[in-house]
C-alpha cells in the first residue's frame, strides 16, 4: 500500500506545531499502526529529518500509553482497540491518514504526537486508592464475600488502562468516564465503601482543577474506549456524588 | 570483590525466615524519616516496594521511565497469580508450592528464598483484596481459581486474562496514596543512567529526564533496581518496546554479579512473526493448549504446499497430520512445561514442517474441541448429535466462552478466523529468570543496592512456572525488601542527607555525559534499530530455544564486532537536551550488546541442559535435556571485568535440604 | 455544590427536566384550542389571572428558562476552554448523534424562537394586564391565538423552531436521566419514551399552528 501521512510536529511544549505531510509506500497490511510509524520514522532519518516522537510500550493493548487521534478518532477507526493494536489493513491502498496528538487543555503536547497525560495520575493521588498498609496480617481475603455481579462489574471498570481516549475524543475534553471508572470500582466493592464519600469529592475536584472540560452525555467515550467502559459508570460517579455532597 | 555469601538464616528450612525477621536489626519510626531510598521501576516489585517502604516512614523516590508509573509491563500479564490458600481443599500447602516452584525451575534455585516466597504467597492475596483488586470470584463471593502448568492443585488466582493489570493497578493505587501524602516523590520520564557508588556503598543514581533531556543526580541511603527483565537482548520478544537492561547492567559495572544471564525463558504460544517489519510478539495465554493440539503436517511436501499457499490445513487428511507432542509425549501431551514445547516446535520447523511463510510456524488446533464439546452439547439439550453443523455451531459456542478473547485478539493481529482454520502458533522470548545476584536479603554485590522482581535471579531456577512472575514481584516488594532493607539501614541512622556535590557524582555524571555526547556527535550510517535487530538475530539464532558450543562461541565474537560497529557507526539524531526516543534507545541498545556477549559465555560456561537452557551436546538419545547436577548444581554469578568476555565466574553452589533432587520427565 | 462540574451538570439536567414538564403542560393546553375554544379559554383565563400562577410559578419559570439558557452558554465557554488547540480533522459522527454534539446550537436556535414567542404572547399580556390594565374579557384568549397564526411566514418559523425543539428534546431528556444517575435496565425505556415526547409533542405544536393558521 502506498499512503499520505499528515501529522502533526511541534519541536516541544513551547513551539508552535503544524502538520506536515509524508508519503509512504511499501506499507503492508499486516503491519500495525505503529510499526507502520516504525518504517516512516527509519525513512526520515535515513533523510536527515527528525524522526517522529510518539509514546508507545506494550505493544499489545493493555499499557495504555500509545494515544495516536487518527483520521479524527483516537486509537483510528477500528473498535476496541489501541492504536498499537490497529492493523493497517484497516486502510486502503492510496489513503491519505492524518494523524494528530490527543489533545485537551490538560493533557499538553511535549513533542509531535506526545502529550502530557499526568493529570490522570494527579487524579488518583488525589483518592483513587484504599487507605490500607501493608502489613502481612491484613485479614483472610475470603472473610467477605462479594457478589459475583458486583465483583465482575467492578472488574469491568477497573479494565481502564487510562489511556485518555475518552477525553480525546470528547468534544468537551471531558475525563468523566476515566473518574467514574475508578471510582465505580471501589464503589462496588466493600473494601473501597469505607472512604467512598472522600474519594468522590477529592477526585472530582481533581479533576475540575485539572482543567478538564464537562460531560454532555455525548457518549463518544463509550464508543471511543478501547476497552469499552460503560456510560454506566458516570451515572454511578454521578449518584456517589451526590450522596457524599448531601453527607458531606 | 569479596566471596559470594548468600546470608541464608541457620535453623530449618520452615523457620528460617520468620527467625531472619525477628533477628534483623529495626530502624525506629524516627529515624526512617531522616532516610532516603531510590526505587527504579514500577512494576510489580518496584511500586509494591515504594508503597510499603514509604507507609513505613522512609522518604521514597521512585523513577520510571514510562509517562505514569502505571504503564510497566507487569501489567500485561495474563493468567494469574499464585499463593498456596488451599481455598479449594485439595491439598495444597506451603511446602507444596515451593517444591512445584524448585521442581518446575529443574532444581537451579535457592532453596531458602523459593520457600520464604511461597510463605508470603497467601500474605499478598489478602494484601491485593484489601486494595480492592477485583479477583474472579464464584457465585458465592468467595475467590475463584484456575488450574496451570506443572503442577496438581488450583491455587492461581485470576482476574479474567488481566491479572497482571489488576495486580499492578493495586500497587499503583498504593504508590498513589504514598504519592499523594508526600512520602514518595515520583519521577515520570526519568531514566536511570548510573549507580553512584560513595565508599563502597550505593548513595545514589545519575537520571536523565526525558523529555527536556537533564541530566540529574539524586542521592539516597539505598537504591532498590526493579526494572525488569532483559528479553528485549533478542529485540522481538513479549516484553514491552522500552523494556530494558540497563538499570541492572549498569550496577552490574559497578560491582554487582550478574547470575545466570543465559536463564530465558521461551513461551511455546505467541503469533508468529508476519514479516521484516515486526516490532514485538504477542502472546496468548498458556490456557490454550488445555484444548488445542498442536501439530504440523507429516509430509514435507504438504508443509511446503501449505506454506505457498496451495493447501489448506482444513484439508489435510487426519492421517497426514503430525500431533508431534503427543507422539513424543503421551503422558502430558499437550500440556508438557512450557520449555519442552518451546524445543519441540522449533525442531518440527527446522526439519523443514512449518506451517507460514516464513516457515516458523505451528498449527494449534480447535476443531477436535469444537465438535468434543458440541457433542457435549448436542446430548446435554438432547439434540441430534450427529448433525454436523449443529455440533460444530454448539461447540464454538464452549469455545467462545473460554478463550473468546483471546480467539479476538488472534483475529485482529492475523485477520484470520481461529474458529475455522487452525491458529498459527510459535515459540518466543517472555521471561528471563536470571538476573542481577542477590543474598538472601535481596541486596546484590553492592552494599546498599538491592535487586528485586525479575531483575534478581534467586526464585525460578532455570525455567519458571506459569503464574510464579507475578507472586514473586509482589513478594519481594510488599513482604521480603521492606523487612530486609532495615537490617542494612540501621547502621545509615546518624549519615544524615547524602551530597549530591561528591566527586563519585561528579564522575558519575561526567561519564554519562560522555557517552550521550557521543552516541550524538557520532553521526554514522545506521539506526539504533538496525543494530538491536541484528544483535537479536544472533542472539536467536546462537542462544535461543538450543544452543552448541560452535554456535556460543560465533555469537560472543559476532556480539563484540557488532558492538564496535555499533559505536563506530551509529547514528543518533537530534541533540541532548530535547525530547529524544533514539537517544535513549541508543543507550539500552548498548547495555544489550554487552549483555548479549555475556548471557552467550555463561550459555557456553554450562554445558548441562537444565530448564530453558538446552545444549545440543546435552541430551538423551531420545534427544530430551539431560543435566549434569554432578558439575553444575550452583548459580553461575559473573563479575565484572572490563570486556563481557573477560567477566570472572563466582560460583554460589546450591545446596537441596528438604528436597530429593529428580529428572524432569513428561513422557 | 455548584462550582463542581458535576453540580452544574446536575443543574442543567434538573432545569431541564422543569422545562420539560413546563412543556407537558404547556402542550396540554394548547391542544385544547384545537379542540374545545370554550376550554382553552377558560384555562387561559385561569391561568392568565391566578395569583399563584401569575407571582409564584411564572417568577419560577422565568428563572428556570434563564438559568438553563445561561448555564449552557457557561458550559460551552468552558467546555471550548478545555481544548484551546482543535483538532484539524475531527470525525465526531463517528462515535456521538449529531443532536448530542450540537445542542448549544439547537439551544440557540430555541432561545431565538422564545424571543418571537414573548413578543407574540407574552408582551402583549403583561401590556394588556400590568401596563395599560385593560379591562380583562375573559374569551379574548381563543380568537388571538387564531389571530397570530394568519401570516403564513410565521407558521413556518414556528414549525422549524420546533423541529429544533425535536432534537434538543431528543438528546436532552433522556441525558438528564443518565446525569441525575439512573443508568440501568429502564435506560432503554427512558430513551424510547425520550424519542417518543421528542416526536410527539413539538409536532403536535407544528399541528396546533397549522391547524389555527388553516381554520382561522
Amino acid at each position: 500500500m502506498n499512503l499520505t501521512l499528515k501529522i502533526w510536529r511541534q519541536a516541544n511544549a513551547a513551539a508552535k506545531g503544524n502538520m506536515e505531510t509524508y508519503p509512504i509506500s511499501d506499507v503492508s497490511p499486516d503491519m500495525s499502526f505503529l510499526e507502520m510509524m516504525d518504517v516512516l520514522n527509519e525513512e526520515l532519518m535515513a533523510k536527515g529529518i527528525d524522526p517522529v516522537a510518539f509514546d508507545h510500550d506494550c505493544r499489545e493493548g493493555v499499557c495504555g500509553m500509545c494515544s495516536m487521534f487518527i483520521n479524527g478518532e483516537a486509537h483510528g477507526p477500528d473498535r476496541l482497540v489501541t492504536t498499537c493494536q490497529l492493523h493497517m489493513r484497516k486502510f486502503n491502498d492510496g489513503d491519505t491518514i492524518t494523524i494528530e496528538p490527543f489533545r485537551a487543555n490538560a493533557f499538553p503536547v511535549i513533542k509531535d504526537l506526545t502529550v502530557d497525560r499526568s493529570a490522570f495520575d494527579r487524579i488518583q493521588q488525589a483518592g483513587g486508592f484504599v487507605s490500607v498498609n501493608t502489613s502481612g496480617n491484613t485479614q483472610d481475603a475470603n472473610s467477605i464475600p462479594i457478589d459475583k455481579h458486583d465483583a465482575d462489574k467492578a472488574f469491568d471498570a477497573a479494565t481502564c488502562i487510562g489511556c485518555g481516549a475518552c477525553v480525546a475524543s470528547c468534544k468537551n475534553a471531558s475525563a468523566m468516564l476515566f473518574v467514574s471508572a475508578k471510582v465505580s470500582q471501589y464503589a462496588l466493592l466493600p473494601q473501597g465503601k469505607i472512604e467512598a464519600t472522600d474519594r468522590v469529592l477529592n477526585m472530582v475536584k481533581q479533576m475540575d482543577d485539572e482543567g478538564f472540560g464537562n460531560c454532555t452525555n455525548t457518549g463518544a467515550c463509550e464508543v471511543e474506549c478501547p476497552k469499552g467502559i460503560s456510560l454506566e459508570n458516570i451515572a454511578r460517579m454521578n449518584r456517589e456524588y451526590y450522596s457524599a455532597s448531601i453527607e458531606g | 570483590m569479596a566471596k559470594l555469601d548468600s546470608k541464608i538464616p541457620k535453623g530449618p528450612l520452615s523457620d528460617k525466615w520468620t527467625n531472619h525477621k525477628s533477628k534483623i536489626n529495626l530502624v525506629s519510626p524516627a529515624n526512617k524519616r531522616q532516610i532516603d531510598v531510590i526505587v527504579v521501576g514500577t512494576g510489580l516489585a518496584g511500586a509494591s516496594a515504594s508503597a510499603t517502604l514509604a507507609e513505613l516512614g522512609y522518604n521514597v523516590k521512585t523513577f520510571c521511565f514510562q509517562d505514569s508509573p502505571r504503564r510497566a509491563h507487569s501489567i500485561a500479564a495474563q493468567g494469574g497469580i499464585n499463593a498456596a490458600k488451599n481455598y479449594q481443599g485439595d491439598g495444597d500447602s506451603t511446602y507444596r508450592l515451593f517444591y512445584d516452584t524448585i521442581k518446575g525451575g529443574d532444581y537451579r534455585s535457592r532453596e531458602s528464598n523459593v520457600h520464604r516466597l511461597a510463605e508470603v504467597s497467601t500474605n499478598i492475596i489478602d494484601q491485593c483484596v484489601a486494595q480492592g483488586v477485583p479477583f474472579a470470584r464464584d457465585y458465592g463471593g468467595l475467590l475463584d481459581n484456575r488450574s496451570f502448568g506443572g503442577v496438581l492443585v488450583s491455587r492461581t488466582f485470576y482476574a479474567k486474562g488481566q491479572t497482571g493489570q489488576q495486580l499492578l493497578l493495586g500497587a499503583y493505587s498504593a504508590m498513589n496514596r504514598q504519592i499523594g501524602r508526600g512520602k514518595i516523590k515520583m519521577y515520570n520520564r526519568h531514566e536511570m543512567m548510573d549507580l553512584v557508588v560513595v565508599d563502597g556503598k550505593a548513595r545514589g543514581i545519575i537520571t536523565r529526564n526525558l523529555v527536556d533531556g537533564k541530566l540529574e543526580r539524586h542521592s539516597a541511603h539505598a537504591v532498590v533496581i526493579a526494572s525488569g527483565g532483559y528479553g528485549n537482548v533478542f529485540f522481538l520478544s513479549t516484553n514491552a518496546m522500552g523494556s530494558n537492561t540497563s538499570a541492572g547492567w549498569k550496577i552490574h559495572k559497578k560491582g554487582a554479579h550478574f547470575a545466570n544471564p543465559c536463564f530465558t525463558q521461551i513461551h511455546p504460544t505467541c503469533i508468529p512473526v508476519s514479516g521484516d517489519h515486526q516490532s514485538k510478539l504477542t502472546l496468548m495465554s498458556e490456557s490454550l493448549r488445555n484444548d488445542g493440539r498442536i501439530w504440523v503436517p507429516k509430509k514435507l511436501e504438504d508443509a511446503k504446499a501449505i506454506r505457498e499457499g496451495n493447501l489448506k490445513p482444513t484439508d489435510l487428511a487426519e492421517a497426514d497430520r503430525d500431533y508431534y507432542l503427543e507422539r513424543r509425549y503421551p503422558a502430558f501431551g499437550n500440556l508438557v512445561p512450557r520449555d519442552v514445547a518451546s524445543r519441540a516446535a522449533k525442531e518440527r520447523c527446522d526439519t523443514g514442517f512449518g506451517v507460514n511463510r516464513t516457515g516458523e510456524a505451528v498449527y494449534l488446533d480447535f476443531a477436535a474441541a469444537v465438535i468434543r464439546y458440541g457433542k457435549e452439547q448436542a446430548h446435554i439439550k438432547g439434540l441430534n448429535e450427529e448433525d454436523e453443523v449443529l455440533v460444530k455451531n454448539l461447540g464454538q459456542e464452549v469455545v467462545r466462552s473460554k478463550y473468546g478473547n483471546l480467539f479476538q485478539m488472534y483475529e485482529k493481529i492475523v485477520d484470520q478466523n481461529p474458529y475455522e482454520t487452525p491458529m498459527m502458533i510459535y515459540p518466543a522470548v517472555h521471561y528471563t529468570m536470571g538476573g542481577v545476584w542477590v543474598d538472601y536479603n535481596l541486596m546484590t554485590s553492592i552494599p546498599g543496592c538491592f535487586a528485586i522482581g525479575e531483575a534478581n535471579f534467586s526464585d525460578h531456577g532455570a525455567n519458571r512456572l506459569g503464574a510464579s512472575a507475578l507472586m514473586q514481584g509482589l513478594a519481594d516488594g510488599y513482604f521480603v525488601l521492606p523487612y530486609t532493607m532495615g537490617d542494612y539501614l540501621s547502621d545509615d541512622i546518624r549519615t544524615g542527607t547524602i551530597p549530591i556535590d561528591s566527586p563519585e557524582f561528579e564522575a558519575a555524571e561526567k561519564d554519562v555525559k560522555n557517552q550521550l555526547d557521543g552516541f550524538i556527535n557520532n553521526k554514522g550510517i545506521h539506526s539504533v534499530d538496525y543494530y538491536h535487530r541484528k544483535l537479536g538475530k544472533i542472539m536467536w539464532d546462537k542462544c535461543g530455544m538450543s544452543r552448541n558450543e560452535k554456535g556460543l562461541k560465533e555469537a560472543m565474537l559476532e556480539i563484540k564486532a557488532l558492538r564496535e560497529d555499533f559505536y563506530k557507526n551509529v547514528n543518533v539524531p537530534g541533540s541532548q537536551n530535547e525530547f529524544n526516543e533514539q537517544l535513549a534507545k541508543a543507550g539500552r541498545v548498548a547495555d544489550f550488546l554487552e549483555l548479549g556477549e555475556l548471557f552467550a559465555k555463561d550459555a557456553l560456561e554450562r554445558t548441562e541442559s537444565c530448564g530453558g537452557h538446552f545444549r545440543e551436546e546435552s541430551q538423551t538419545p531420545e534427544g530430551e535435556a539431560l543435566r549434569d547436577d554432578e558439575n553444575f548444581t550452583f548459580v553461575s554469578a559473573w563479575e565484572y571485568n572490563g570486556e563481557p568476555a573477560d567477566a570472572v565466574l563466582r560460583k554460589e553452589e546450591l545446596k537441596y535440604e528438604e528436597i530429593e533432587v529428580k529428572t524432569r520427565s513428561y513422557k | 455544590m455548584i462550582s463542581s462540574s458535576i453540580a452544574r451538570k446536575l443543574a442543567m439536567a434538573l432545569s431541564g427536566v422543569f422545562l420539560v414538564l413546563f412543556l407537558g403542560q404547556h402542550f396540554t393546553i394548547n391542544m385544547t384550542s384545537v379542540i374545545s375554544e370554550k376550554t382553552f379559554n377558560s384555562i387561559s383565563h385561569f391561568m392568565g389571572t391566578n395569583p399563584l400562577v401569575q407571582f409564584v410559578l411564572q417568577p419560577i419559570l422565568i428563572f428556570g428558562v434563564l438559568f438553563h439558557f445561561i448555564m449552557g452558554f457557561v458550559l460551552e465557554i468552558k467546555n471550548r476552554k478545555s481544548r484551546p488547540i482543535k483538532y484539524t480533522t475531527f470525525n465526531g459522527a463517528a462515535n456521538a448523534s449529531w443532536v448530542s454534539r450540537n445542542m448549544i446550537l439547537s439551544g440557540i436556535v430555541i432561545l431565538s424562537f422564545l424571543g418571537l414567542h414573548f413578543y407574540d404572547f407574552w408582551l402583549p399580556e403583561i401590556n394588556h394586564k400590568y401596563i395599560e390594565f385593560l379591562p380583562e374579557n375573559p374569551d379574548r384568549y381563543h380568537e388571538e391565538l387564531v389571530h397570530k397564526f394568519h401570516d403564513p411566514r410565521k407558521v413556518i418559523l414556528y414549525s422549524v423552531s420546533f423541529f429544533f425543539l425535536a432534537l434538543h428534546l431528543y438528546h436532552g431528556f433522556a441525558s438528564s436521566f443518565q446525569t441525575v444517575g439512573v443508568n440501568n435496565k429502564f435506560s432503554k425505556s427512558i430513551k424510547l419514551f425520550t424519542i417518543a415526547f421528542s416526536i410527539v409533542v413539538p409536532l403536535g405544536f407544528v399541528f396546533i399552528a397549522v391547524f389555527h393558521h388553516l381554520n382561522g
